[in-house]
């Protein structure tokens, strides 16, 4: 395991809005094919510490250090779900490809390996049925694939997810857990926030869990399971514990 | 019938008349180039701001007596524009009750300003062209026509080198912003566009008119059509032909122009709507 090559080291990183800080001392690596799960309440800063490592905020202090051939526009984004997105015309095709947008620089169109690139990603998630129809006419699980295959269209080394099951019905949610496990087998190293415990015990490799400002854990999913904070938590939730 | 076309026969040889056509076709087509963008960002109300601005401008402008209100209109048009977009993102002051504050308050102004000032001896219809553009839009000097065919052609010109990355910022923009798309850059781009568009349309439609011009092709072709590009041309035809179908009724029937556009543009809203209400079945 930990000949693996470190992708994202975050050395005492503290975060926060115009002064006022979200979260402070986070510490935590990400190596390659790892899947981590970060956990923790509604407003403790998840979406802050995404934000941070895709390089669109910098922390307050610390640092976030990217390797690996891991650039700051080479992680492959999930972002949380917008009002603006759900009636949003555009067929899925369009969508998908606007993910290699990165790649463009300052050329206007995409090129043959763009477009390429975007017919093999619907093609890895099954969605290249779909590649004509509407994105707002598409089920919640049918759009998270096409915001995934977007994604895979920006950076195939990582992937950071925002909640993306949330909203999804019980059947949808274990099928995008699994192809997102299914990912991250075939190599790519998952980042994932989540508000499940169950999923993120079930799927993860490792687990950072945030609250009250800080970090409250970080280390590798059994070792989560079996510590005080893991288990109070799996509890509090409802879960079972899975060892 | 043959008395109608041969009437407008009459009216095409006139220059005026000519200019007023593809004025009007060209900043149809450039506002529903752009209404799209900003129906879906949730902007347009940062148009509805700006129109009012553009009139407070013109008051200024007219009061000043310059023969070349542009000078002064586009360049307030365009300041103000950036800074609504700038505190429309900042979470601190609300957007929307800030771009409500700049507009109403250069409404107001405007029309103080004209009444106190203006030599002229029809205040109330000088300031009701405007708003609701002039009674005909066949005042345009040869100058006006030029300048609309030169901004005209640099705004589709950006609009289309931009294509793929505005509908990447409109569709997600924090997505846009980790693969490393300048979102901020092309969201100024965008505000400036739009100024420059309600600018040029004030001769056209008048300030108050303008968000209906940017607005309804955009909702009418959202109804029906289902990828961004379709949702783009289809918005783009059915502004143009409302604008051509508007201008020549304003000139058989002597309505107002800007008002005749905007009721085919509604009348086209509505039988979209009706057509979608049909293909959901
Ligand atoms: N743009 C912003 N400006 C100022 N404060 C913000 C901003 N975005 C978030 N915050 C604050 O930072 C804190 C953490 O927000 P964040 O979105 O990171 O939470 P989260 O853990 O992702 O929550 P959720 O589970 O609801 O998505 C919250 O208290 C929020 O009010
Ligand atoms: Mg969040």
């Amino acid at each position: 395991m930990s000949e693996k090559e470190i992708q994202i080291q975050c050395s005492g990183c503290s975060l926060g809005y115009e002064g006022e800080t979200v979260v402070s001392d986070i510490n935590f690596e990400v190596r390659e094919g790892d899947y981590l799960c970060i956990l923790g309440e509604n407003g403790s800063g998840k979406s802050t510490l995404v934000k941070a490592l895709l390089g669109l905020k910098s922390p307050n202090s610390g640092e976030i250090k990217r390797s690996g051939g891991v650039g700051a526009g080479e992680i492959g984004y999930l972002p949380q779900q917008t009002v603006v997105q759900r009636d949003f015309p555009a067929s899925v095709r369009e969508i998908v490809i606007s993910g290699c947008l990165g790649k463009t620089g300052l050329r206007p169109f995409y090129n043959a390996a763009e477009k390429a690139l975007a017919v093999k990603n619907m093609e890895r998630l099954g969605i290249t049925d779909l590649a004509k129809r509407c994105y707002r006419d598409l089920s919640g699980g049918q759009q998270q694939r096409v915001l995934l295959a977007r994604a895979l269209c920006a950076a195939d080394k990582i992937l950071l997810l925002d909640e993306p099951v949330t909203g999804l019905d019980p059947k949808a949610q274990i099928d995008l857990y699994e192809l997102i496990s299914k990912l991250n087998k075939n190599g790519i190293t998952i980042i994932m926030v989540s508000h499940d415990i169950n999923a993120a015990v079930m799927f993860a490799s490792h687990i950072l869990h945030i609250g009250g400002q800080k970090q409250l854990f970080f280390g590798s999913k059994d070792d989560y399971v079996n510590s005080p904070i893991g288990r109070s938590f799996i509890l509090s939730e409802g879960g079972d514990i899975i060892e | 019938m043959s008395e109608m076309i041969s009437k407008l026969q009459d009216y095409f040889t006139l220059p005026f008349v000519q200019y007023a056509m593809i004025v009007g076709l060209l900043i149809a087509l450039c506002s529903s180039l752009l209404g799209v963008t900003l129906v879906l960002k949730r902007f347009s109300f940062i148009g509805d701001g700006l129109s009012h601005v553009a009139f407070g401008a013109m008051s200024v402008a007219i009061i000043l007596g310059l023969t070349n209100q542009m000078l002064i209109i586009m360049p307030v048009t365009v300041a103000s524009a950036i800074l609504l977009l700038r505190t429309g993102q900042n979470t601190k002051i609300k957007g929307d009750a800030a771009v409500a504050m700049i507009s109403v308050g250069a409404l107001a102004l405007g029309y103080m300003l004209i009444n106190i000032f203006s030599k002229s001896a029809n205040v109330a219809g000088d300031v009701c062209s405007t708003l609701f553009g002039s009674i005909s839009i066949l005042t345009l000097s040869k100058f006006d026509v030029w300048l609309c065919i030169a901004l005209s052609t640099v705004v589709i010109a950006l609009f289309v080198l931009f294509y793929n990355k505005i509908f990447a910022v409109t569709f997600d923009e924090s997505f846009s912003k980790a693969t490393g798309v300048k979102s901020d850059l092309y969201n100024l781009l965008i505000a400036i566009v739009t100024a420059v568009i309600i600018v040029l349309a004030m001769n056209l439609v008048g300030s108050l008119l303008i968000s209906a011009l940017i607005i309804f092709p955009a909702l009418s072709a959202m109804r029906v059509f289902k990828s961004f590009l379709s949702v783009i041309i289809c918005s783009a035809v059915i502004s143009v032909v409302c604008a051509a179908a508007g201008i020549l009724i304003s000139i058989l029937m002597s309505t107002p122009a800007g008002s005749t556009i905007v009721t085919a543009d509604i009348v086209v809203f509505l039988i979209f709507w009706i057509i979608s209400l049909f293909k959901r079945g």
